[in-house]
């Protein structure tokens, strides 16, 4: 345990106009787990780009010790090839190819021409067996769910004999059961003498899992912590993470709802023509003027399915059912009819479905409203102009201009420029599908204060959230559901944890 | 490639706000690196002009020949921008050749045979190429059908309905003037003040000039009441002299032969509205979202299927304004009018700098594109080179164009 299997020496990485990296030291020793943390934008995943070659040697100044040698990796191929596997935040995997194909692709098991296919099964038996996953290796990836997917990229990391195995945020997509089996398995993988570093922003599973925690802030390395002596507790970490402590990480709210109702949903069914069966099932539901309504559930139970349905019913499902936006009766075939109704939401994948990444943060503030800044359909700049600086300072959008593309900001600015896509819209329900994923904590708490001052001003937000903290602090009420069906409402006096997750896996 | 991308050492330069003044040639040098995308075409075809002047003894930038130029840029240049917006949204239509044909033929036939008068038969034919675009529409936003596979059906059957039409006849000479005058035509000179000049296509330029330059400072004056980054005033002017200079050279290379052709007029008043459409209103904006993220579009309330239908239809409207210009032209309809056209417009598109990923491109510059593509082939004309060579080279630019293009894209990243 004391020579370090790798180390990076004063590692410097810059992009035009930005340091990312300013003369990061890390060491990690062979066997453990390896935590790094950071808010969004600290640099954690740029540091795992240069240890996986992805920014070639060159590109960055400083030292890669791998196995006390120094590395010169020009591609991920490099660092595979050294032991060294990174397996990131978006799956890497072919979805309409199979588990064993998925497992040895780019690393095919060879005859002298054609690939030896028993052989790549048996293999890929092995090395699913490692990851204790007991799936079909004939059984094409798309089939699996995310959990699994996840899974499979570890046994195809652990098929070419890793030594060092980098995970960006591995439970970000996962639900709370399947998180618990991938962090038993980063254990597990430890007795066996892998050695694990991992990006996450959920300090519970950081906290649990660490032998040691290093925390980068701005590009530097602020801290390494052992957890052996204690050290790791949430409050070191925020602490260190942010520069300051936070004592409540939800603010505290000065309104009450009122008894208006200003949405009421009434036995709607939604069936999908795509995946063929029946996602929603007798949802009956209403949110108040002025109320958070947090919708916990867990991963898959039809959350988000609820809310396109509502909103216009973009994925087109065959929908039955009654819905009410100020006791009138609403059908919305569309998401503009909903939008101009007065109803919003903002999607949980902001990069794929809220944003166009390659437009700077002024169009994409106004996109959803632009009939409000256009005369006749000419759309007026300046007020353009006007309205994106308006919601650039209120929404605090860090941003070196409104002219920027968006796909330059952090995570959570880029939540931020959702959200004032939306409050552009002044809606009077607003449905916030996973308003603070993957997003850290300053910026978590700043769109919480976002979010009470709009419902103090009398807007209804529903809150969709797979992190019960989150659910807990934020609402006045409780909806879960559970595979397409709300199986309870809590008022939030009543809501814990536990009593949620046993409606949740109803 | 890591030497260019290699970080640069100097201080962060803040995007907005004055500094210091750095030296001309320095600013300069950042100006073009920083927007190299934007000028590259425009080099490009100051570099292909100078070229074939230089080969051509001066030839090709003679009063008849750039007159000439711009008059078989014209039917391509009109299918190159609405190809431009098909692009944008991440589909294609290689229907639009053999339908500006064979729209082309049906208004040679509605004249010659039917003796409909050309004031009618125009906006008719204008209209079935709408109707034709929403058709090709159809299976793409409704069925969800590849673009590629439904376009190339349109391509076949307006191939054959082509041959159809001028199956009886072959051949269709078109006799009326008007029409013929679309094709071949100049704007009367009603004000001849110097003999060989003529004199309403210098005041339309002068106008331009005028126009230019009038925009350029009310953009500047009001980037800089929001504190955003403009030229330095060094730069500015050189730009304003630069563009000034080219807009007169045209305008005085013009009006030194037949001045401004009705061909040109329409190509310009089609570019100007397209140019307006995608830059100043709703519904270019939605264009540009549907391209650049089509599902985060649709969940911002623009309907997709609704963009796809009015953007095919512009295709089909200017496919048959193509058709008109082409028969007009030849002063008639033949079987094999329309033949590769629609990858010709697909070429100018990706020269001008519109991304296979959707959501780039502008109008300007596919006519840019749609010009070097046409110099090129008028120019290799010029120095009679082989039609063989002919094609390898235009090969060789669309894919220097391209490859350009995605480097410095990468770059900017």
């Amino acid at each position: 345990m004391d020579t370090p299997i790798l180390e990076m020496r004063n590692i410097t990485k810059t992009f035009p106009g930005v340091k990312a990296l300013k003369d990061v030291s890390f060491q990690v020793q062979k066997g453990e787990i390896h935590c790094v943390v950071g808010e969004n934008g600290a640099g954690k995943s740029t540091l795992m780009k240069v240890l996986s070659g992805v920014y070639p040697f060159g590109d960055y100044s400083g030292d890669i010790l791998f196995e006390g040698q120094v590395q010169k990796f020009t591609s991920i191929r490099d660092s595979e090839h050294a032991g060294i596997a990174i397996i990131y935040q978006e799956l890497a995997l072919v979805p309409e190819l199979k588990v064993y194909e998925n497992i040895f692709l780019g690393n095919e098991i060879k005859n002298r021409f054609t690939i030896n296919w028993n052989e790549t099964i048996k293999r890929a038996r092995q090395a699913l067996d490692k990851v204790k996953l007991d799936v079909n290796p004939e059984a094409k990836v798309k089939d699996l769910g995310v959990g699994k997917q996840q899974l499979v990229e570890i046994a195809k990391a652990l098929s070419r004999d890793t030594k060092v195995l980098i995970l960006d945020e591995p439970t970000s997509a996962l639900n709370e059961s399947d998180s618990e089996n991938l962090l038993h398995l980063l254990r597990d993988l430890k007795v066996h003498g892998v050695t694990c570093i991992m990006i996450s922003h959920k300090l519970k599973e950081v906290i649990a899992i660490a032998d040691r925690v290093t925390v980068l802030r701005d590009g530097q390395t602020v801290i390494t912590l052992d957890a052996h002596k204690g050290q790791v507790t949430e409050t070191v970490l925020i602490k260190h993470m942010v520069g300051r402590e936070i004592d409540n990480i939800y603010p505290v709210r000065e309104s009450k709802p009122s008894n208006e109702i200003v949405l009421e949903v009434k036995d709607w069914n939604a069936y999908d023509p795509q995946l063929g069966r029946t996602i929603l099932r007798d949802v009956n539901f209403n949110v108040k003027k002025g109320e958070i309504v947090g919708f916990a559930g867990l991963m898959g139970s039809g959350r988000t399915e609820l809310a396109l349905s509502l909103f216009g019913n973009a994925k087109r499902y065959r929908v039955n059912g009654e819905m009410f936006v100020h006791g009138k009766k609403a059908n919305y075939t569309h998401p503009q009819y909903a939008i101009q109704d007065g109803v919003a939401y903002s999607t949980e994948d902001r990069k794929a479905a809220g944003l166009i990444l390659i437009q700077d943060v002024k169009h994409n503030i106004s996109l959803a409203n632009l009939r409000a800044i256009a005369q006749r359909g000419v759309v007026n700049e300046n007020a353009e102009i006007q309205v994106a600086e308006k919601y650039r300072t209120a929404l605090n959008i860090k941003t070196p201009s409104i002219e920027q593309k968006v796909s330059n900001l952090s995570g959570g600015n880029q939540q931020k420029v959702c959200l004032g896509k939306w409050l552009f819209v002044n809606p009077n329900v607003l449905i916030l599908d996973e308003p603070t994923r993957g997003i850290d904590v300053g910026a978590k708490f700043e769109i919480y204060s976002i979010m009470n001052k709009l419902v103090e001003q009398g807007m209804s937000i529903i809150m969709i959230s797979s992190e019960l903290p989150e659910v807990l602090g934020m609402s006045d009420r409780v909806y879960i559901v559970s595979a397409g069906r709300i199986t309870g409402e809590l008022p939030i006096q009543e809501a814990t944890q536990e009593k949620i997750m046993a409606l949740a896996t109803n | 490639m890591s030497a260019v991308n290699s970080p640069n050492a100097g201080p962060l330069s803040p995007v907005s706000g004055t500094q210091a003044a750095p030296s001309f040639l320095a600013s300069l040098r950042r100006v073009l690196q920083e927007n190299i995308r934007d000028y590259a075409m425009f080099i490009a075809l100051f570099l292909i002009m100078a070229f074939f002047t230089y080969t051509t003894n001066g030839l090709f930038l003679s009063s008849r020949n750039i007159a000439n130029l711009l008059n078989q840029t014209g039917y391509i240049a009109v299918l190159a921008v609405g190809m431009t917006l098909v692009i944008i949204i991440r589909q294609i239509d290689l229907s639009v050749g053999f339908l500006s044909g064979f729209l082309g033929a049906l208004a040679a036939i509605a004249m010659a045979k039917y003796g409909l008068p050309v004031w009618l038969v125009i906006p008719m034919v204008l209209v079935l190429g709408a109707i034709a675009g929403l058709i090709t529409a159809y299976p793409i936003a409704r069925l969800g059908i590849p673009s590629f596979v439904a376009s190339l059906a349109g391509w076949l059957i307006y191939r054959g309905l082509l041959l159809v039409v001028l199956a009886g006849t072959g051949t269709v000479i078109i006799a009326d003037e008007i029409f013929n005058a679309i094709g071949n035509g100049y704007l009367p000179d009603f004000l001849p003040i110097a003999p060989g000049v003529h004199t309403i296509t210098i005041l339309l330029g002068v106008l331009a000039i005028i126009f230019y330059i009038w925009s350029e400072f009310s953009n500047r004056g009001k980037k800089q009441a929001y504190n955003f980054e403009v030229l330095p005033m060094n730069l500015f002017v050189l730009k304003l002299v630069f563009v000034t200079a080219i807009l007169a050279g045209i305008t005085w290379i013009l009006a030194g032969y037949n001045g401004l052709s009705w061909t040109v007029v329409i190509m310009l008043i089609v570019v100007g509205v397209y140019h307006f459409i995608t830059t100043q209103t709703v519904l270019g904006r939605h264009i540009y979202a549907v391209g650049g993220n089509p599902e985060a579009a649709e969940l911002s309330g623009i309907n997709v299927r609704r963009i796809i239908f009015i953007v095919f239809a512009s295709m089909g409207f200017l496919a048959s304004l193509s058709g008109i210009l082409f028969a007009s032209r030849l002063r008639s309809a033949t079987p094999t009018a329309g033949t590769l056209f629609e990858l010709d417009a697909i070429a100018a598109a990706y020269i001008g700098g519109v991304s296979a990923a959707g959501g780039v491109g502008t109008i300007i510059g596919s006519l840019i594109g749609a010009l070097v593509y046409t110099s090129l082939t008028n120019g290799m004309n010029l120095m009679q080179m082989d039609i063989a060579y002919q094609y390898v080279i235009r090969g060789a630019v669309l894919a220097i164009a391209v490859i350009f293009d995605v480097m410095t894209r990468n770059r900017a990243k």
